[in-house]
């Protein structure tokens, strides 16, 4: 390492100035065959709404291809974007509007069941926190997942996002929880 | 490379990458801030308790969005321009270069920046500090690194301003930046100081990172030669990102 990194900050409460795009949350356009959407909550120790998060999702595309010079499998550029940016409202919910990732190689061999990655930045965190959105309807691949047999049994549901009873079709939800007691399973990568 | 993995290391999936894969260095102990820093009491129901889980950097975390050209025009560099007048303060020239920790330029990479007016007010419904608004200036910024990873934005000092932290607190000026880099595990949100700022001792924000030289890495230099002459001050603030990890060819000398 020659260079030494540039520390994180927060983000702060006033990001809504410069970060939010207009389309950030809608990695695909709503209309498009198979969009989903998945939506929850942030929440604080106390189960309170964060209403200044930003909630950042990065994933692969329906085929497990990702459009990047550095994917080993080579890059395939199949116009999707792949990035997702959702700021809170002042009920603390995100909403992401995509479509269904592949599943993708492991690095230590295996298949990873598909996923997104999760950043989540907010007043109050020094440093982003990573975590992982898996689909509940997955049930064979999430069983195989590396990752997921990596977490605590008992903690593996706080990255599966779930379809709402009665809910719309192509529809997910999953809360993130930034503290104790049912807190979201959080990755140093 | 110490073979020795943290406790928090998950079953056997944190080996070396797979042929082929970049794989991407961990920050050093002492760069990031704690996460939980209690000086800093927004942290106190926020920054999670449990040790995080180690994640082996796969397809998803070495890769990343390489966005931004397509929703970023040349006057989104300069916050000085965008309204009928020009905004009150002091004109200055903020321009560095996006590296890896090899000294790689990143090029071609988003920089989003925001940051308060003069007056030390930002253009947000949350923020009642009573200092004025200013009509003209905004305080949001964006550019993409040309290819040699340098980006140049064209602004106005931030002035400091209180908060409710503790009493009296004050956060120096400062200006948000936001970086992507080419990979999710290079995504990085900062913020630049100016050099000298009285207010650093008192900041639990600036103080969260634990290494002292780590902390002066956020702070710019001032630059006369980026300087012009009877019309703004020049600050160099280069921004370092993950760089590749020593790979094991490498440890072992180099012989392919």
């Amino acid at each position: 390492m020659n260079r030494g990194l540039t520390p994180s900050q927060t983000i702060g409460p006033f990001l809504a100035i410069g970060l939010p795009w207009p389309d950030g949350p809608e990695v695909v356009d709503p209309a498009t065959p198979g969009a989903i959407t998945i939506t929850g909550r942030v929440l604080d120790g106390a189960g309170e709404p964060v209403p200044d998060a930003l909630v950042e999702t990065w994933q692969a595309a329906p085929d497990g291809s990702f459009d990047h010079p550095d994917d080993p499998r080579g890059a395939r550029d199949r116009g999707f974007r792949g990035f997702g940016r959702s700021a809170t409202d002042a009920a603390g919910i995100y909403r992401i509007v995509t479509l269904r990732p592949g599943a993708l190689p492991a690095p230590g061999g295996g298949t990873e069941a598909p996923h997104l990655d999760v950043t989540v930045f907010a007043r109050g965190l020094l440093d982003r926190v990573v975590t992982r959105i898996y689909f509940a309807d997955e049930e064979a691949a999430n069983a195989a997942d590396p990752v997921l047999a990596s977490v605590p049994a008992q903690r593996r549901g706080t990255l599966i996002a779930t379809r709402p009873p009665g809910g719309q079709p192509g529809s997910f939800r999953l809360d993130i929880r930034l503290q104790d007691p049912q807190e979201t399973v959080f990755f140093d990568v | 490379m110490s073979t020795t993995e943290p406790a928090t290391t998950g079953p056997a999936t944190t080996g070396p990458a797979p042929v082929g894969w970049p794989s991407y260095e961990r920050p050093a102990d002492g760069v990031h801030p704690r996460l939980a820093t209690p000086e800093y009491r927004s942290t106190l129901l926020r920054a999670p308790r449990r040790a995080p889980i180690a994640l082996p950097q796969g397809l998803t975390e070495i890769t990343g969005p390489l966005l931004g050209a397509e929703r970023v025009t040349p006057a989104d560099a300069d916050l000085t321009t965008r309204h009928p007048g020009e905004p009150l303060g002091e004109r200055i020239i903020v321009t560095g270069r996006v590296l890896d920790s090899g000294g790689r330029p990143v090029p071609d990479t988003l920089v989003e920046i925001w940051q308060a007016n003069a007056s030390g007010r930002y253009a947000h419904r949350v923020d009642d500090h009573p200092a004025p608004l200013d009509p003209n200036f905004d305080g949001a910024g964006r550019c993409m690194t040309d290819s040699h990873g340098r980006y140049r934005f064209i602004t106005i000092k931030p002035g400091a301003y209180p908060w409710k932290n503790h009493l009296n607190a004050w956060r120096p000026q400062h200006i948000h930046f936001s970086l992507f880099g080419r990979a999710f595990t290079q995504r990085l949100i900062t913020q630049m100081y100016f050099p000298g700022d009285p207010l650093f001792a008192q900041d639990p924000i600036f103080n969260s990172v634990p290494d002292p030289k780590a902390r002066e890495r956020m702070i710019c230099a001032f630059d006369l030669a980026l300087t012009e002459a009877e019309w703004a001050l020049g600050y160099r603030f280069d921004i370092v990102l993950r760089g590749p990890a020593a790979s094991v060819f490498e440890a072992d000398g180099g012989h392919q």
